[in-house]
Order: structure tokens, then C-alpha cells, then sequence
């Protein structure tokens, strides 16, 4: 693991209207590993993570202020186009959203926006393969994506992602609307991505985050129900001997 | 529990269940209504003229000598109507929508969907006018030999008449294609454009279909403005720069003139509408196949 950053965030604020929802965050996220975002429900870890590729520029009434850089190039700069930002930071979203079309044609989708001329064949079985569907799905390419379990669907969206060859992958609670045994498919593959992109993972779950993670970022909400960063570390040490005495109530269940 | 509230409860529980049943019947029983009053009254047109005849003959002079009976002129004037129609209505109803649920800003649909409201409340004889009075002159600079009742002129103000029904029925089911869906996409690197095209539009296809449907069903059917603009004569030419008559056009000048009652003039009313009922009957079950068929379940 390199110890290169892909994200330097500085005095990131997100306002929905005149609220303030995420406040004050510094963080650097670290290149081909996995960051996982841990906290209480409402403290800012998802409007944050959409911070990272401007998903949250979709949002009416959404602002947001300070600085994102990835890869040295502040992606909030007025000269960044946002669906380039996209098609280097992919997103998988809580609940699988596969589109109504068959499995083939998710997959090709990104591909096709994003102006793909390669052979298309090939790049549907090498994203399918790297999201470990392959072989579940290789005689039924033309079937909807909704004939898939949640489990599938959720596998798709992560090969739809990766088709496109993003740098970043952010994952919103991925695992949150699955079973414990898709869950697990999930993980594993968590882990096994690590090798090549960068992944930054929101969940509540505990475990997993101590499974998947090299790194964890705690989040907390203040008394103007403002989110913002406690602290960040190695996984390890926040689980094991976390500085933040707030972090360790939340690690051993005395707050949710 | 008092005898009165019994009673009341005994009451509610017979006659309110068939007092909302008589309702919902009403319209079911008005179709069948209108149904076998133009089967019944078909039958006497039919049994003078040959359903052969009249489906296939190419000229309409009901009420003049020679007389002939051949429904192809009316109809064809019908279609080429509704062709110009849907060709300005579908394009533009589609665009709206899409601008309306993609686009636009809260504030500025705010102000937008209740002019197009406006639009659809206008009543169809001031379109007529509108059409024969100010569109056929505009047009008549352009085109030299266009006369003054018209199909061109008729059917493009249908069409706008009608755009309000395609971009607000399409708008609706856009609208309704999970948030989720967008967003899967906007994740992906597209833009606006290719979200609507390529995720929004095949989402809501079935409705958008839906609204195209009704919107064509309605131009068949409309009658005011296409008595006032397009003309009385009908004719198998397909050139628009010349006047055509309707089915319904033709329903209005009979029904005006004195044709006596149970007369072959007079039963040729209910032979035209039987057509033009066949003909949106066909329509809704062209647009419930089309539907199952390209709908994008999600």
C-alpha cells in the first residue's frame, strides 16, 4: 500500500439550504485502500461522501464549501466538469439500483457515455468477472437486471462502476438493504478491489468496518445536529485504542 | 349500542355499496349504450350499402347525385389531420416534458405547468378560429396555393392544442421514475441529456406511449376545429394544402342539415361513427400492446 493520497479535503462545509450538515472536515484518504466512514445515523457520513464526487451538486439547495482535492486538482474549482469528476470516482448506492434493462445493457451504459470504442463483449465479461457475477450471469446477459437477487443487483451496480475503469470507488451503506450472506459476497469483494482502486465505504455496521477497512474515519453530530469528523486513523488503532474518548462509546455500543 | 345507530349501520351496509356501484356503472353503461345505438342504427345503413362498398369506395357523395358511400375519403381526411397533429404535438409534447422534469428549476415548471393548463382549457371552437382566421393566413404567405380551409393549417393547430396532454401525461410518469434511477446514472459520468434519453425517457416509456395514445385519440375524435378550419370536401388527395373533411367534420354537417330521421342520409351518421369508433377502439389497442411491450419495468 502507497502512502500517496488521492483526497485532500480542507474546510469542507455542506449546507442543505441554511443548514449546515457537514461541518469543518479535514481528511486525506489514502490511495488503494479502504476508508470506512462510521458513525451515528444523521451525522453527515453520506452527504460527505458525496462530497467526493459531486453527486451532491444534484441536490436543490445544496452548497457546498472548502476545498476537495483529488489527485492535486480541487474538483469544486469552476473549471471542473462534474461528469468527468463521475467517470473517475464511481459510486454504489445503498439500495441496488440497477437500470429496467437487461444485464448487458447496465453494464454498457457508462460505457457508452463515457464514449467507450473498445470491444464492448469483452469489457461487460471483464467488469462482470471483477465484480464476481460472471458466472452467475454468463448464460442470462439479456435478462432484465431485475430477475437478479438483491445480492446480484448489488454486484451489478459494483461491476457497473467498475466498467468504466474509475479511479475511486465510494460505497454508500452497500451492504445495508442485503442479506448477511450477500453480505459477505460484498466484503469479500471489498477487499479484494482494495488491490486496485481506492475505496471509501459509509456504514453502520461495526464489524464490517473493522473487516474491510484499512483506515476509519468517526463521525459525530453536534447540538445544532451539524456532522463533523472526531477522528481518523488506522482501523486497528480506532477499534483497539481509539484517542477520542467519543469514538470508544460509540465502538463499544454505549451511544448509537 | 341505540336502535337508531343500528338502523343507520343496517342502512350503510345495503345502499351505500350499491350507491358507489351505480356510479362506477355509469360510464360503463354509456358506453354500451353508444355502442349498440351505433351497431342498431349501422345495421340499417348497412343493410342498403354493402360494408364492402363502404369501407373500400373512394368516393363520398352521400347527399348528392350520384350517390356513393365509400368511407375512404373521411377517413383519409381524418388521418391526415391527425398525422400533421401527432408530427407537432409528440416532438414538442416530449421536449416539454422532458425540459419540465429534467430541466427545469422548481420555479420555473411553477410557472410553466399552469400556462399549458391554460392551454388545454381553451375551448376547441376558439382554436377554429384561431386556425382559420389567423394560422391559414400566416401559412398562405408561405405556401401560394393554399386554400383557405386546409388540413395543414387545421392539423397544426391541433396539434398544439394537444400538446398539453402529451407533456403533461409524459411528465407525469416521468416524474415517477425513481430518484434512484437518475442517480445510478449522474454516477456514471452522464449528463443531463443522457440521463433523460437513455434512462428517464425508456423508464417512462409505457406512460409517455400512454399520453401519445390519448393525445392521437383525442385529434380522431376532435370535431370544432377541424369543421371550422379544414374544410367540407372530401377527398382522397393527401395534399394538406388543400381542405379535407373529417368523420367528424362530416357527423357535424350532416347532423346540421335535414336529413330525416332513419333516412340512408341520416343512418350514414351512425356508419361514420361506428368507423370512428373502431378506429380509437384500435388506437387503445395499439398503445396497450406497445405499452407491454417497450415498458421498462421498475
Amino acid at each position: 500500500m502507497g502512502n500517496s493520497t488521492v483526497f485532500n479535503v480542507r474546510g469542507l462545509n455542506v449546507y442543505y439550504g441554511d443548514f449546515l450538515a457537514v461541518k469543518d472536515v479535514d481528511m486525506d484518504i489514502k490511495k488503494e485502500s479502504v476508508t470506512a466512514l462510521i458513525g451515528p445515523s444523521g451525522c453527515g457520513k453520506s452527504t460527505y461522501l458525496r462530497c467526493l464526487n459531486r453527486m451532491n451538486d444534484l441536490i436543490i439547495g445544496a452548497s457546498v464549501k472548502g476545498q476537495v482535492s483529488f489527485e492535486n486538482r480541487n474538483i469544486y474549482d469552476s473549471n471542473v466538469d462534474a461528469t468527468e469528476v463521475r467517470s473517475r470516482i464511481g459510486m454504489v448506492f445503498q439500495k441496488p439500483n440497477p437500470f429496467p434493462k437487461s444485464i448487458y445493457r447496465n453494464i454498457a451504459f457508462g460505457l457508452k457515455v463515457n464514449g467507450f470504442t473498445g470491444d464492448m463483449d469483452e469489457a461487460v465479461e471483464r467488469s462482470l468477472k471483477q465484480a464476481a457475477l460472471w458466472d452467475e450471469v454468463k448464460d442470462r446477459l439479456n435478462d432484465s437486471a431485475f430477475a437478479l437477487s438483491g445480492g446480484q443487483q448489488q454486484r451489478l451496480c459494483i461491476a457497473r462502476a467498475l466498467a468504466i475503469q474509475p479511479e475511486v470507488i465510494l460505497m454508500d451503506e452497500p451492504a445495508s438493504a442485503l442479506d448477511p450472506i450477500a453480505t459477505l459476497a460484498i466484503e469479500d469483494l471489498v477487499r479484494e478491489l482494495k488491490v486496485n482502486y481506492t475505496i471509501v465505504i459509509v456504514t453502520h455496521n461495526m464489524q464490517q468496518a473493522a473487516r474491510v477497512s484499512d483506515e476509519t474515519a468517526f463521525f459525530m453530530v453536534d447540538k445544532d445536529r451539524s456532522g463533523y469528523l472526531v477522528e481518523h486513523d488506522d482501523t486497528q488503532k480506532i477499534f483497539t485504542n481509539p484517542t477520542n474518548q467519543r469514538t470508544e462509546e460509540y465502538i463499544t455500543g454505549r451511544f448509537s | 349500542m341505540d336502535s337508531r345507530r343500528k338502523f343507520w349501520i343496517r342502512v350503510e351496509g345495503s345502499i351505500v355499496k350499491w350507491l358507489f356501484m351505480a356510479c362506477a356503472s355509469v360510464s360503463i353503461l354509456t358506453t354500451i349504450g353508444i355502442l349498440v345505438t351505433l351497431l342498431y342504427q349501422g345495421y340499417g345503413f348497412f343493410n342498403e350499402v354493402s360494408p364492402w362498398e363502404f369501407l373500400t369506395g373512394t368516393r363520398w357523395t352521400p347527399i348528392l347525385k350520384p350517390r356513393s358511400y365509400g368511407v375512404l375519403p373521411l377517413v383519409s381526411g381524418t388521418l391526415l389531420v391527425t398525422v400533421i397533429a401527432a408530427m407537432v404535438a409528440l416532438p414538442v409534447g416530449l421536449m416539454t416534458a422532458i425540459f419540465l422534469s429534467e430541466y427545469a428549476a422548481d420555479n420555473v415548471r411553477r410557472i410553466i405547468k399552469p400556462i399549458l393548463e391554460i392551454l388545454a382549457g381553451i375551448p376547441t371552437v376558439v382554436y377554429g378560429y384561431f386556425a382559420l382566421t389567423f394560422v391559414t393566413p400566416l401559412l398562405q404567405n408561405i405556401f401560394n396555393d393554399l386554400l383557405v380551409f386546409n388540413a395543414l393549417s387545421a392539423g397544426i393547430v391541433m396539434g398544439v392544442m394537444i400538446i398539453p396532454m402529451v407533456s403533461s401525461l409524459s411528465e407525469d410518469a416521468m416524474i415517477s421514475v425513481p430518484r434512484n434511477l437518475r442517480e445510478a446514472a449522474y454516477a456514471l459520468g452522464a449528463t443531463r441529456y443522457e440521463v433523460s434519453l437513455r434512462v428517464v425517457v425508456p423508464a417512462a416509456l409505457s406512460g409517455i406511449i400512454a399520453a401519445f395514445i390519448i393525445a392521437i385519440s383525442r385529434a380522431i375524435g376532435e370535431t370544432m376545429l377541424v369543421t371550422i378550419a379544414a374544410g367540407a370536401t372530401p377527398r382522397m388527395a393527401l395534399n394538406p394544402l388543400e381542405g379535407v373533411q373529417t368523420m367528424t367534420a362530416y357527423i357535424v354537417q350532416l347532423s346540421l342539415g335535414e336529413a330525416p330521421v332513419g333516412s340512408l342520409e341520416y343512418n350514414t351518421i351512425f356508419a361514420v361513427g361506428l368507423v370512428l369508433f373502431c378506429m380509437t377502439l384500435l388506437m387503445n389497442l395499439l398503445g396497450f400492446w406497445i405499452v407491454r411491450r417497450f415498458r421498462e419495468a421498475y
